[in-house]
């Protein structure tokens, strides 16, 4: 694994925070929330298509074998949507708030960040399995559970269109860890799985999806840690 | 305030908030959805639910769906009163809640749901199982054991010394896997997860939803 540093011009934390993985898209979801928060962070790489995240090593620091997991300190963490949570959490006094400001605005962002984890993300994810990875190590793809995974994020768009249509946002009409949430599978959508229609096709899903990925924090993101796939 | 949830008691999910609601100690009234014929799917419940699922709650104006969406919110409202604190201490025990509540939904359900649809929802529609697929899922679900067998050998709970909402969600799940999945040789076979599962599954709160008239 290669150690990079990522030293920015940081006001706030002086700890630095290590994230592994920064050329994949959960590891990008806490790089985000990082910059978002303003919040100096370090890289390091892990190659999964070398089978770095099935080293010893690593399954020291992340017992299931995937991304992210970050040190900080002695404290270690991993489950991308557990770490954007605590960052957000920890260092609410600076950067976007990314929590609501009551229980009740905290209870809608969870309850979106459910659904972009539960609902949203496992037909997304095999897609990149499907089309993006598969290819490149020589699994054949198949085309009906390809099929099958579009269906389901066409339903589960239409609800997003309707849901967007009466709140700017998903959980209200302040951006909000939801939201930041979706970036890093969603822009696979837009580039290398080339299904923009699913974003384009619908009016408030278009509108909410040029307004996120056009934050600063978003660009910052790619342009630090260009996707690979 | 009576907490309105809407669902059935022997679907995993509202069973996950209900055990919730009595930990905390918040009165509910549970409303029937008719699973087996679809209700959750239809127009009225799609107005609270618009994926079609259950639970959902209404308490007053407030209304909330997604089961760990919903048991976050009434234990971080329990906590701000003063109530039972079922979250962690610090920010750290928190993180480590959420955690391995991640873990659960990642690494854990998704061997579960497709079990449980090979062996119970498949069958129940008059179709026949892939049992290669069962077979599939329980290799990849011994592994994951694995690794919590591990973390209960270092700590009572899976985040830290007490009973959290991150022990409290694998609930349900676990009661399947035990039961209609006949599966508790996974359990069983390891010491600490089988401790663990005694343990949590014995609480008063579980106790009362498993014996919510079905």
């Amino acid at each position: 694994m290669n150690h990079k540093r990522r030293k920015k011009k940081q006001k706030g934390a002086k700890m630095v925070v290590k994230v592994y993985g920064p050329d994949y898209a959960s590891p990008k979801r806490v790089i985000l929330c990082l910059i978002e928060k303003e919040i100096d962070y370090e890289t390091v790489d892990v190659d999964l298509f070398k089978g770095e995240h099935m080293s010893p090593q690593y399954l020291k620091l992340q017992p299931f074998g995937v991304l992210p997991v970050i040190e900080d300190g002695d404290y270690k963490l991993y489950e991308s949507r557990a770490i954007i949570r605590y960052y957000a959490e920890k260092y609410r006094s600076q950067g976007s708030e990314l929590l609501g400001k009551t229980i009740e605005e905290r209870g809608l962002i969870e309850q979106w960040l459910d659904v972009e984890a539960h609902i949203f993300q496992p037909p997304l994810y095999d897609l990149v399995v499907q089309l993006l990875i598969n290819p490149k190590t020589g699994v054949a793809s198949d085309p009906k559970r390809i099929q099958e995974d579009e269906e389901k994020l066409t339903k589960t768009l239409d609800v997003y269109e309707e849901r967007l249509s009466v709140s700017k946002y998903l959980a209200s009409d302040t951006f909000s860890l939801a939201d930041l949430s979706h970036v890093p599978f969603s822009n696979y959508l837009m580039t290398t799985l080339k299904k923009e229609y699913l974003i384009r096709d619908r009016k408030n899903v278009s509108r909410w999806w040029d307004d996120i990925s056009s934050r600063p924090s978003w660009k910052k993101v790619l342009e630090l840690h260009p996707p690979v796939l | 305030m009576v907490v309105k949830v809407y669902g059935a008691t022997y679907a995993a999910c509202p069973q996950r908030v209900m055990a919730c609601l009595f930990e905390l100690g918040f009165q509910f009234d549970l409303i029937k959805i008719d699973l087996q014929s679809g209700e959750q799917k239809q127009p009225q419940n799609l107005l609270r639910q618009p994926f079609g699922q259950v639970p959902s709650i209404e308490d007053g104006d407030f209304k909330l769906f997604e089961s760990r969406a919903i048991i976050r919110y009434y234990s971080a409202k329990s906590a701000s009163q003063g109530g039972t604190n079922l979250l962690g201490e610090t920010l750290e025990d928190r993180a480590l809640v959420d955690q391995w509540m991640e873990v659960k939904v990642n690494n854990y359900n998704p061997m579960i749901y497709t079990m449980v649809l090979q062996l119970v929802v498949l069958p129940q529609q008059g179709q026949v199982g892939d049992m290669e697929l069962v077979r599939d899922c329980k290799g990849k679900l011994e592994k994951v054991l694995d690794v919590y067998e591990e973390r209960l050998s270092k700590s009572k709970y899976l985040g830290g010394e007490r009973f959290t909402i991150a022990d409290l969600t694998h609930l349900p799940n676990t009661r399947f896997l035990m039961e209609e999945g006949g599966m508790e040789d996974l359990i069983k076979r390891r010491k600490n997860l089988h401790n663990w599962w005694l343990d949590i599954s014995s609480r008063p709160s579980w106790l009362k939803v498993m014996d919510l008239p079905k």
